[in-house]
């Protein structure tokens, strides 16, 4: 009985304690940033092995203003903010939306992106997006995602199809297996003008849920770490004022990523 | 209240309290695909067994190359292969009349377990049919029995009852495998785990249904024992 109770309580600390392990705050002159890697063209890892994208270049450049040394570490969606509270990184750089949900597990930055989110389709599918109309169609998107959470609240009757990266979301929409995708509009700008020029098209941008979408897209750290995010928060609001965010967002996309 | 949110409620978790009926069905899908294959996979996986027996020998060899690719290979490769591979293949699979089939991420899933699983209960069948003395079988032939009979009265029973063990493992083993269904968006207990997870961030739902899938091993390992005591009453004083 008593070894029972011991490994419960070993499981207990390593499941519920494993994030307070770093809470003092640090003076931070290093900082380890997660990303997903298959986010294109936000954050993805190229030909060569190396991540590059806007998120890559946009945090290098603040980091470089708050002269301080950052390092990157590519980690799979699903296991993001539990990588992020196990301390593996420091703060997450990859497309976050900042939901209420979320909120409730990490502390987000200011927001640094906010674009409109778009269902894409076959090329010979009509315009209707409603709920009605998609009702029985098999809808995809990546898991854990605002998309996701937007698909089961509103898109209950459509047979919706969850994958671990969006990039699989987009082959099977190229594959046939898919009615509709929905994401990001400029993550799925790349797939409409490369890989799936020829079997789909942008059918429409959808309304924003603040209850599910959030203000936008932030950067996000343990919740202990305030000190990690007010330094991130200002370096965004500064980055933003002196132009150096929409220098590095003019390299990356034709349009405005904060509307 | 439904029945299946009261694990939850019990524990005070409010994760597995939401998310508890979708975990319950999610095992439904997992037990379902389980079934299928294991049992298609036993009929497969015999006549691949005597293929690799045969004394024609491209039949062997044919078996042989079957059974050491399957077994030889990780199962996510090979659901991949099938799931994705099928979306590369599909003016062929339209104009054969299978993309209907090979659209569906269950038959992907339910398919490549059952190929997978064949492979590795022929290898058991093999080894077991091998290891029957070949004493047995002449002793078969001087009584003047015919080669059927003798497979059926003589080599099967003998042969089951060494199959047997293994043949357990091998359930035991689809059991666990047929979570690489939740990377082809198929919500089996995995799946909809993961899901849970995603919304949640409560590492418990993990607990959870790693408690459920204990729960099928152990059943199927309790209906193994009667099995086998049954196979082997002989055997027993």
């Amino acid at each position: 009985m008593k070894r029972i109770t011991s490994a419960v309580l070993a499981l207990a600390t390593v499941f519920g304690l494993g994030g307070a392990a770093t809470a003092q705050q640090k003076d931070w002159k290093t900082v380890r940033i997660g990303t997903e890697g298959a986010y294109p063209p936000f954050n993805n890892l190229n030909a060569k092995g190396e991540l590059d994208g806007f998120e890559i270049d946009y945090a290098n450049a603040l980091c470089d203003k708050m002269q301080i040394k950052c390092t990157w570490v590519a980690q799979d969606w699903d296991g993001i903010i539990p990588a992020l509270l196990a301390g593996k990184y420091d703060i997450i750089v990859a497309g976050m939306n900042a939901t209420d949900e979320r909120k409730k597990r990490v502390d987000f930055t200011a927001v640094y992106t906010r674009t409109p989110i778009s269902f894409i389709a076959a090329k010979n599918a009509g315009t209707d997006i409603s709920p009605a109309a998609l009702k029985g169609k098999s809808v995809g998107t990546q898991g854990s995602t605002i998309h996701a959470n937007y698909l089961e609240k509103y898109y209950k009757d459509s047979s919706i199809k969850l994958y671990p990266s969006q990039e699989e979301a987009n082959l099977d929409m190229a594959n046939g297996r898919l009615d509709y995708v929905i994401a990001d509009k400029l993550a799925l700008e790349d797939f409409i003008a490369g890989k799936g020029k020829d079997c789909c098209k942008f059918i429409a941008d959808i309304k924003r849920d603040p209850a599910i979408h959030g203000p936008g897209v932030g950067m996000a750290v343990r919740k202990d770490d305030t000190a990690l995010r007010d330094m991130f928060s200002k370096a965004i609001e500064d980055s933003i004022k002196d132009g150096t965010h929409k220098k590095v967002a003019d390299k990356w996309f034709k349009i405005s990523i904060l509307d | 209240m439904i029945w299946c949110e009261l694990p939850g409620h019990w524990l005070g978790n409010a994760a597995l309290t939401s998310y508890g009926c979708r975990m319950i069905s999610g095992l439904g899908i997992t037990l379902q695909l389980v079934a299928i294959s294991v049992s298609l996979g036993l009929v497969f996986g015999v006549l691949l067994a005597f293929a690799r027996l045969s004394p024609i020998r491209p039949l062997a060899v044919a078996a042989n190359g079957y059974m050491t690719f399957f077994r030889g290979t990780p199962i996510l490769c090979q659901l991949f292969l099938v799931y994705y591979g099928a979306g590369q293949f599909r003016p062929f699979l339209d104009s054969v009349g299978l993309w209907g089939l090979f659209r569906e991420a269950y038959f992907c899933a339910a398919f490549t377990f059952t190929l997978n699983t064949a492979a590795y209960q022929a290898e058991i069948f093999r080894g077991a049919i091998a290891s029957v003395p070949r004493g047995q079988i002449e002793a078969g032939r001087s009584l003047g029995l015919h080669p059927p009979a003798i497979f059926l009265r003589i080599v099967l029973p003998q042969a089951a009852m060494i199959a047997l063990r293994p043949l357990g493992n091998e359930v035991v083993i689809m059991v666990k495998s047929s979570a690489v269904a939740s990377l082809v968006t198929l919500y089996d207990l995995m799946g909809t785990t993961r899901l849970a997870f995603a919304r949640s961030f409560d590492l418990s739902v993990y607990l959870f249904a790693a408690a459920l899938y204990l729960m099928i091993v152990e059943t199927i390992r309790r209906v193994w024992d009667v099995v086998e005591r049954r196979l082997t009453r002989h055997l027993q004083t």
